[in-house]
């Protein structure tokens, strides 16, 4: 079975249709990494999963079990809808710390509100989830005063801390300098490597080659392409998929 | 008329400076809070409705408040309004709450869009996100317009004087009235050391938050 199964989210704002029908399923301990040009639906999708929007049709199930019915959603609780969320973490191309708090308090914050321990077992965890991002010197640090791979690690750790089903990354790496990517890839990857089901909306073609399962193309709102790396990127079918990688390179060449 | 007798009496007037003040600031920060949520309220009808309001509140002098709250009642209802203290009071507080209003209103939407969302995909609640998450947040941005504003009223408070509320202003006019004027400029050294203690207090509460950046 499954662990996710999308089946034909639509999504418009005002006149533009900015998803027109995205299905697709995801195995346990998969990673699925989505790419395409900016304006494609790639992070409207992944915020259509964590209910940052709600999707106009389709339906989002989790082991099995409906979490999203466009139908029947907006007869949901707040609290049916919450519950419904956690099988998704998210982690923000903005990162998105609370600044007022440290790094440890950051991570500790939601577990604590949602009585997932006791203080002691929650801070237990963070401690583990912070060093498994290599920030153990940087626990009682202020957001202000980490770099923005380092905020990307912690943020990471703040997603895990609830143990979602399923990660998800909206352009990670896109808002750090180019010589910061590397760490935060790096713990992608790791976690990518203890069979963590991820979907990764992502720019770095070379990471999504490497570390993903599954790709996903999207264009103009559609799947354009889907299979595994080998097959989008060294085969692919469709020609917007050609010129999009096309272009990839050229850009990389430059 | 002895120095120490003038400060004494001026200090008996300042004393009710001094509680306006701070029954003012009491009523009109949680006020004001509720004015700004129904100003940024979805529900068009209401925040319409309260922005009226706040317009009616800050387009007209704080002194024409203090008459029609102390006279309306009286001329209209046939309830004379017996303590001036009251209606001086209900007067400050329906004028700052607006004012705080609006500072609230500005420092809550001036947070990013990432800091609500950061809570709702950590499946916190509504009230869980706001003061957990941004009060703190909205508390720093908005010192600087909240000592101002407070430190307006600490002046405003002998405005009070319009309905004869036995402020400090009045304290003073009494010796003016017996010909000995310089009381009345020595008030200024009450308001300018209660100020000067209120710039210190938000000085400190500044340097308490620049611990982070939001």
């Amino acid at each position: 079975m499954p662990v996710l199964e999308v089946k034909n989210i639509k999504k418009s704002f005002g006149k533009t249709d900015v998803l027109k029908g995205i299905s697709f399923s995801l195995e346990k301990g998969e990673v699925l990494s989505i790419i395409g040009s900016s304006g494609s639906g790639k992070t409207t999708l992944l915020r259509c999963l964590n209910f940052l929007e709600t999707a106009d049709e389709g339906t989002i199930c989790v082991n099995g079990k409906e979490i999203f019915d466009s139908v029947s959603h907006k007869n949901l609780t707040e609290n049916e809808i919450r519950d419904n969320r956690l099988h998704f973490g998210l982690v923000f191309q903005s990162f998105n710390l609370f600044p007022q708090y440290s790094v440890l308090k950051n991570i500790t914050l939601a577990p604590t509100l949602l009585k997932r321990g006791t203080p002691e077992e929650i801070e237990e965890e963070a401690k583990g989830l912070i060093e498994r991002v290599g920030l153990s010197d940087k626990t009682e640090n202020y957001p202000c005063q980490l770099s923005g791979g380092q905020q990307q690690r912690v943020a990471i750790a703040r997603a895990l801390a609830l143990k979602p089903d399923i990660l998800c990354f909206d352009e990670p790496t896109s808002a750090l300098d180019p010589e910061l990517t590397g760490e935060v890839l790096r713990v992608v990857r790791d976690l990518a490597n203890e069979n963590r089901t991820m979907i990764v909306v992502t720019h770095e073609m070379e990471f999504a080659k490497s570390v993903s399962d599954k790709v996903i193309f999207m264009a103009d709102g559609v799947i354009e392409e889907y299979g595994t790396p080998q097959e989008v990127f060294l085969n692919p079918k469709s020609p917007k998929t050609r010129s999009f990688l096309k272009k990839d390179i050229e850009t990389n060449a430059e | 008329m002895s120095f120490q007798q003038v400060t004494l009496s001026l200090a008996a007037g300042f004393l009710e400076n001094c509680r306006l003040f701070f029954e003012t600031l009491l009523f009109s920060i949680p006020l004001g809070l509720i004015i700004s949520f129904g100003s940024m309220s979805k529900f068009k009808p209401l925040s319409y409705l309260v922005k009226v309001f706040v317009w009616c509140i800050r387009g007209t002098p704080l002194m024409l408040q203090l008459f029609v709250v102390f006279y309306v009642p009286g001329l209209v209802f046939g309830v004379p309004m017996r303590d001036r203290m009251m209606a001086a009071l209900i007067a400050f507080v329906i004028n700052y709450s607006c004012y705080f209003s609006e500072i609230f209103r500005g420092g809550i939407e001036s947070i990013p869009k990432g800091q609500y969302e950061a809570g709702q995909v950590l499946g916190l609640t509504k009230s869980q996100i706001f003061f957990k998450i941004i009060l703190l947040q909205v508390t720093k941005r908005i010192v600087p317009p909240m000592s101002n504003e407070i430190i307006t009223l600490v002046k405003d408070t002998s405005l009070a004087r319009v309905i004869a509320v036995g402020e400090i202003l009045l304290a003073a006019e009494r010796f003016a009235g017996k010909g000995i004027i310089w009381p009345l400029f020595y008030t200024g050294a009450y308001f300018l050391i209660f100020c000067g203690g209120l710039t210190l207090l938000f000085g400190f509460i500044e340097k308490k938050l620049s611990y982070f950046k939001a």
